[in-house]
């Protein structure tokens, strides 16, 4: 293609040993200077804390008394990442304005049903962990069952930060994607190494803004360039009424509304797009996504109070609902202004890509830096990206990392030894999760949206977990054996349904079930939710319940209300109590959905 | 040790003010000096633009926390390593 060519840029030059390419993005020594301000920034407090410079910075790294806005902002941006910024403006890209959905039905509604319904219950019964959970509410089977499957969710996980991380890699210096991948997976190393998880709540409360500061001007710029919302709109209609119909690009009026949504799903009828969205993205995907996400719970269980811990989820979910206009619009934008992403959608398939492969949605948000961004402000959505799925990267392999040497190894293979033992055991967990992640980005780069990708994991892994939890916490019954058989039962489902799809697994799917992208994710996951509910329930009445004494602080009903409250809440004024502010946020939510 | 004990230079809002006004002042001097690649803008200085909005935010943060202090306890318990999060080593306070 003639653009590609005229957007060839000059090599960077001064990479020691390799020749390389040309590159996506021209990245000037400015853009480089302000990526290593970030890293100096970074791993400087990291330092400095662990040398114990200063009992402020313990003060702030403990998590207690912290002022709301803080801890708010940490629990949205320990999850501003890889998910976040580039599968919600490939979505957006692809499927326009109906990727709200991800936010306005799916993320805000769960996060003030985790503050409101089962943050109460998670502080009081102190649980620090799904699988600990699982151990204490049913028995090691659940636990064993659990924290397999845990550890295997976080090795595919972080493969999708490593691949996004790779592909900017990539598209800064040229190499290939495989030199890529290996290169920043010595990158996250090292930054786990040299500290870089030491200062974790400085690291967020940075992250975002360094995130809201180089996205806020691409919204703003590249909105200009397109002429406006209005022209943005004007320029998708005409768009989607030139392509060819073999591009099966959704009609404009699906693009630019919310509901029904039929765009997101790809369901032919507009009601069962409404159920879909509702039932399988807003209910079990993402209610079990934000209720079940311990590395996030854990931000909100530091607090010092029950208010504080349930104020936690609310408060995030104020910045949570304008992530997308910093996310998803700059993917429309990229899919009206940047050549390849347009030639994309008309069903090209232009050459290039950050995969090197063939250019993808994923690679929306980078094309459109590279179109108008100029340098300096180009250094700083770099520094953004590259933060952000580092530190995503590295919080998966921290979590695999403890599942692993704490619930599996020294619980089944190696008991009663040394701390020093079990710390040796977690950096080689580290090493391990980092090898084995390369290979896991290898899968997650054959998927031109990366998100279609991630909601499958999140159907087999977040859905039937969810399932089994709200049902262990609410129904004294069910049993331990029906604690691990539902679970297990749930996975196999939606693993079979992906299969049956169209392409849930790529080329391995069968394709008898007529459903493609989001929608087959969205009925995996149901399929989960529904398949786990009923072989509990089945297993439930031919096995013998726990003895009730067992069960106070893990079922609701026999845990103490006492427990579950904070009697000074009643006395704070209303901005300050939970359900008062949760009320504010449903409100605006639904005006957001009413205007779009 | 004074009365009042404040967070001072580590005050999360002072590290995000000083990141902040950094970057406001390095693109600051992009759009003043560099070229401004009006091409790729559609004719704004992106770069003086974000720069000055960067330096009213960072100057604000640290004038916030100059106006209102975060006071820390007398004793702060001190924060061990946390297994979750590989790292190196902490060393132990000195002096207390």
């Amino acid at each position: 293609m003639d653009v590609v060519a005229a957007a060839a840029h000059e090599t960077v030059t001064g990479v020691v040993g390799m020749v390389p390419a040309d590159t996506l993005i021209d990245a000037s020594p400015v853009d480089y200077l302000i990526l290593a301000v970030y890293f100096a920034f970074v791993l400087g407090i990291g330092l400095l804390a662990r040398r114990s410079v200063s009992d402020s910075i313990d003060f702030f790294l403990s998590g207690r008394s912290l002022p709301a806005w803080v801890t708010g902002l940490a629990f949205i941006s320990a999850n501003l990442g890889a998910v976040e910024i580039m599968g919600m403006s490939a979505n957006g890209a692809q499927f326009g304005i109906a990727t709200v959905h991800y936010f306005w039905v799916g993320a805000i509604p769960a996060m003030l049903f985790l503050g409101i319904v089962m943050m109460p219950f998670y502080y009081g019964s102190k649980v620090r962990s799904v699988p600990e959970f699982m151990l204490r509410r049913f028995d090691h089977r659940a636990h064993l069952v659990n924290s397999i499957s845990f550890a295997v969710a976080q090795l595919l996980i972080a493969g999708v930060n490593l691949y996004l991380l790779g592909s900017i890699v990539h598209a800064l210096l040229g190499w290939p994607l495989w030199v890529a991948l290996i290169v920043a997976a010595a990158i996250v190393l090292s930054y786990i190494t040299l500290g870089g998880l030491s200062a974790a709540i400085y690291n967020e409360v940075l992250q975002f803004f360094v995130i809201v500061a180089s996205l806020l001007p691409l919204v703003i710029i590249g909105l200009n360039r397109v002429g406006g919302w209005g022209g943005l709109e004007a320029k998708i209609t005409e768009a989607a009424a030139k392509a060819p119909a073999s591009a099966s690009v959704p009609p404009a009026e699906q693009q630019l509304n919310a509901w029904p949504g039929q765009a997101l799903t790809g369901f032919d009828s507009g009601f069962w797009s409404v159920v879909g969205i509702v039932f399988g993205l807003g209910f079990v995907l993402s209610f079990g996504y934000w209720t079940t996400n311990f590395v996030e719970v854990q931000r909100a269980m530091a607090s010092d109070s029950i208010s504080a811990a349930r104020k936690t989820p609310v408060i995030g979910a104020f910045p949570k609902m304008f992530v997308p206009f910093l996310t998803i619009v700059p993917g429309m934008i990229a899919a009206v202004l940047v050549p390849e992403i347009v030639a994309l959608k008309n069903g090209g398939s232009p050459p290039g890509g950050a995969s090197g492969q063939g250019v993808a949605y994923n690679d929306s948000l980078l094309y459109l830096m590279r179109d108008v961004l100029p340098n300096g402000l180009l250094g700083l959505a770099l520094t953004g990206l590259l933060a952000a799925f580092m530190a995503g990267m590295a919080a998966n392999i921290s979590a695999f990392n403890t599942v692993f040497s704490y619930d599996l190894w020294e619980r089944y293979i190696r008991k009663d030894r040394s701390d020093d033992y079990y710390l040796r055991i977690g950096r080689l967990a580290t090493v391990g999760a980092t090898v084995i992640a390369i290979f896991t980005a290898a899968i997650a780069s054959s998927f031109t949206n990366i998100m279609n990708y991630l909601q499958t994991l999140f159907g087999f892994f977040n859905a039937p977990l969810f399932a089994t939890f709200i049902l262990g916490m609410f129904w004294k019954r069910m049993t331990p054996a029906a604690g691990w058989s539902g679970l297990v039962s749930g996975t196999l489902s939606a693993v079979v349904v992906a299969f049956l799809s169209q392409n849930s697994f790529g080329s391995a799917s069968l394709g008898v079930i007529p459903l493609s992208g989001q929608g087959a994710a969205f009925v995996a996951a149901s399929t989960a939710f529904v398949v786990d509910i009923a072989v509990s329930v089945a297993v439930t009445y031919r096995t013998e319940s726990k003895p009730v004494e067992e069960l106070v602080g893990l079922v609701y009903s026999e845990t103490p209300i006492e427990t579950r409250t904070d009697p000074h809440e009643a006395g704070y004024p209303w901005y300050r109590r939970t359900v008062p502010l949760a009320g504010v946020a449903l409100v605006m939510v639904i005006i957001l959905n009413i205007l779009f | 040790m004074a009365e009042k004990h404040t967070a001072g230079a580590f005050d999360i809002r002072n590290i995000i003010g000083l990141l902040l006004t950094i970057y406001g002042v390095i693109l600051t001097l992009m759009g003043i000096f560099a070229d401004a690649e009006p091409q790729k803008t559609g004719g704004i200085n992106a770069n003086l633009y974000a720069g000055i909005a960067l330096l009213v935010v960072g100057l604000g943060f640290i004038a916030w926390s100059r106006l209102r202090p975060v006071v820390v306890p007398e004793e702060v318990p001190e924060v061990g390593d946390d297994p979750t999060r590989p790292a190196p080593k902490k060393r132990p306070r000195a002096g207390h």
